[in-house]
């Protein structure tokens, strides 16, 4: 016999943060560790804050977190380590903060990436995302500052996002509280695989390109079947990164 | 086996990088940005052209203008220190006249009840009780108004805009641009903006940047600042006056620390910190309207109470110096008449006296005690009996009656002008001293980032003392 749900609200995640209980900087014991990296300047502190409880700084400039900020929450009994990383433009080039980021993305092996853009400014950002899909399967979208989109008349198609993306899409306005809780439903909802992600891997690049990264590609799984970004560690080799070298001996990434 | 294979990966993927040649980068970013907007195409509709965005172009137009940019930066500066300055009287004689004249009185009647000997009375009531309500008294009131407002601005998102506005000067003296951002935060803390220079990649600039940090003047300064300006250049002008005179001199002291500050910085980077001028995107943000109550919530609780228990912390232990140097005897003079005595004339010839060098080296954990520490040992050296004793650190009620202490010691308007020039050019508390080591994690750059400003502060002092003699 089929058990039916006794309300809707259980599927609700307005209901479900009931069972949300922010740790403040108690990050021990935990279940899961989930980053929040994005540009500089799209709010990641404040959605850090709102789902914390804690205060990091926050304010109205780029480059104001400049230290790895943890925190955690607890949310349906399961305990989640949240890590808010330096703003980056992009994980390309070889300047020390965006280093701290895509080391903990590539190596920290976060259970979720959360990645915190700003809605009115999508596309701009969306060069970081495709980045940070390349590195890793399990990530949503925080399309934040939502408001400020709204004021601007933009219309997002949050759906069509999502399926292009191929990553669940959350709308939040995390000054507001606004879709905080759907984004910790989401954050968990993946952590336990109950959403699967299909992550876009970039189309528009040149043939030539292509080829090497393929063939580099095909090498790396061979030595490492399991991994789950041999693009991106071939992008690198291709870019000449020393640290991709070195790890690539330890094996530090499996 | 293993080793060999990628030692082969990577033997390939060099060669593969020579087969693609140097467009590598930039074809992948076409790349990335051709996907991008692809997407943003199927996803994203706007449904009509006007928007805020327009509103926000009209605003930087006048604030990052080469006309307005600057004198804009100096009236908002003025507008927040004037309602600082005016707005924390009133709560500062509040607590002043709680702390001070009506629970210090009650401690000491309570002490002498249960016959507690004099010498603990004197050191845990005199010392440390009374420097701890001095700083809450005067510390509180301006920071708790102060910080508030810069915090409103960060939000509003008008410190970048700082950034682009001074970026031209900072490029001049060899810094980097965001070194204006890391400055900003400097007029609230030291240790705060030394932390902040993260945000610059390149070492060299970075350096230069913790250096100089020194010269915004913190939240310890601002009230010395103030004090005597209020006493002894707002005086010089009718009563009318003597406010917009006082706030004059004190923006005009914030003003030549930003001075000194792209001076060192060029000297700096055309000696020991040679190199090129790194480039960077800022990227001015949208405005966006504080949400008022919660900022001032968070930054009275976050910025304001965290800063006060600081000092709090340094200032009990000084406190407690002040007292015992005052109280313990070599011969016939106490340890802290002595010390004044033989670094009078050396004060002397920087425009300044023993005292006032006495009280820097005391309050070197936390620049705030300054103020209470001169006036205690000028009462001790000049022996009227206005204040608690000897060394007792205490706060007189009515500036005017501060002012006839301190010209009883012998100050002049040169005393007050080279101290505040002193307190902006001396070394970092050692706070900043200890984050400056943490920062660069390095003995060598934090010694000259201490001894550079004092050293500076020095020369300055004695050439505005010989001129004054000469010219008076």
């Amino acid at each position: 016999m089929e058990v039916k749900p006794k309300s809707a609200c259980e599927t609700c995640a307005q209901f479900n943060a009931d069972g949300l209980k922010k740790l403040g900087v108690n990050t021990s014991d935990f279940d899961y560790v989930v980053a929040l990296a994005g540009n500089p300047n799209t709010g990641k502190s404040t959605v850090f804050n709102a789902m914390t409880g804690l205060r990091q700084h926050t304010g109205n400039w780029p480059g104001k977190t400049v230290t790895r900020a943890e925190g955690a929450f607890e949310y349906n009994k399961e305990k989640f380590k949240l890590v808010d990383l330096p703003g980056t433009y992009s994980l390309l080039s070889t300047s020390e903060d965006e280093e701290v980021a895509r080391n903990f993305i590539l190596f920290g092996k976060p259970s979720v990436t959360v990645i915190v853009v700003d809605a009115s400014r999508l596309e701009r950002n969306l060069n970081l995302v495709l980045q940070i899909l390349e590195i890793t399967n399990n990530a949503v979208l925080c399309l934040n500052l939502m408001d400020e989109a709204e004021r601007n008349n933009l219309e997002i198609d949050t759906r069509t996002l999502a399926k292009d993306l191929g990553i669940p899409v959350v709308p939040t306005s995390a000054r507001y509280n606004r879709g905080i809780p759907e984004l910790i439903q989401t954050i968990s909802e993946l952590a336990n695989g109950k959403i699967v992600c299909k992550p876009h891997r970039i189309k528009n690049i040149p043939k030539n390109i292509e080829q090497a990264l393929e063939k580099l590609s095909v090498e790396i799984k061979e030595v490492y079947p399991d991994i789950p970004n041999s693009r991106w560690i071939a992008l690198r080799l291709l870019e000449g990164d020393r640290n991709i070298f070195e790890t690539l001996k330890t094996g530090e990434f499996v | 086996m293993n080793t060999n294979k990628i030692d082969h990966i990577i033997a390939l993927s060099n060669d593969l990088r020579w087969q693609i040649g140097d467009e590598f980068h930039d074809n992948l970013a076409e790349g990335i940005y051709a996907d991008a907007a692809e997407i943003v195409k199927g996803a994203v509709r706007k449904k009509d052209e006007k928007g805020t965005f327009r509103i926000d172009a009209k605003i930087d137009k006048i604030i990052t203008s080469k006309v307005w940019g600057f004198p804009l930066m100096f009236v908002i500066l003025a507008v927040v220190l004037w309602m600082t300055i005016v707005g924390a009287n009133y709560p500062s004689a509040m607590l002043s006249g709680l702390l001070l004249d009506t629970i210090h009185p009650a401690l000491k009647g309570f002490a002498s009840n249960i016959g507690m000997p004099w010498w603990l009375d004197g050191f845990l009531i005199d010392g440390v009780y009374l420097a701890v309500a001095w700083v809450i008294a005067v510390m509180l009131p301006p920071m708790a108004i102060f910080f508030p407002l810069f915090t409103l601005l960060e939000d509003f998102g008008y410190l970048p805009r700082v950034a682009f506005n001074l970026d031209h000067l900072f490029k001049l003296s060899g810094a980097h641009g965001k070194q204006a951002l890391t400055m900003s935060m400097g007029f609230g803390c030291n240790a705060a903006g030394i932390v902040a220079t993260r945000i610059i990649d390149s070492p060299r600039e970075r350096l230069i940047a913790i250096i100089t940090n020194n010269f915004s003047l913190c939240n310890g300064r601002w009230p010395t600042q103030i004090l005597i300006a209020t006493i002894f250049v707002g005086a010089l002008v009718p009563a009318t006056y003597s406010g917009i005179m006082s706030l004059a001199a004190v923006i005009g002291i914030a003003v030549l620390g930003m001075v000194f500050m792209f001076l060192v910085s060029w000297g700096l980077s055309k000696t020991v910190l040679k190199g090129e001028v790194s480039t960077f995107n800022l990227e001015l943000p949208p405005y966006r309207p504080p949400r008022f109550w919660k900022t001032i919530y968070t930054s009275i609780i976050d910025r304001t109470l965290i800063v006060l228990w600081r000092a709090i912390v340094f200032a009990a232990p000084a406190g407690a110096v002040i007292w015992l140097i005052s109280n313990i005897y070599l011969g016939d003079d106490s340890i802290a008449a002595w010390l004044i005595d033989s670094l009078d004339g050396f004060g002397f010839l920087l425009g300044l006296n023993g005292v006032i060098l006495v009280a820097y080296i005391v309050a070197i954990p936390a620049n705030e005690i300054v103020i209470p520490t001169i006036l205690m040992l000028t009462v001790l050296v000049t022996g009227i009996s206005a204040g608690e004793g000897a060394g007792v650190m205490f706060e007189l009620d009515s500036v005017t009656a501060t002012g006839d202490i301190l010209r009883a010691g012998g100050w002049t308007l040169l005393t007050a002008i080279n101290l505040m020039l002193f307190s902006l050019l001396h070394n970092p508390c050692s706070t900043t001293i200890y984050t400056i080591y943490k920062e660069t994690k390095s003995v060598k750059w934090t010694t000259v980032a201490s001894v550079l400003p004092v050293i500076l502060g020095f020369v300055v002092t004695f050439l505005v003392a010989q001129i004054w003699r000469l010219l008076a």
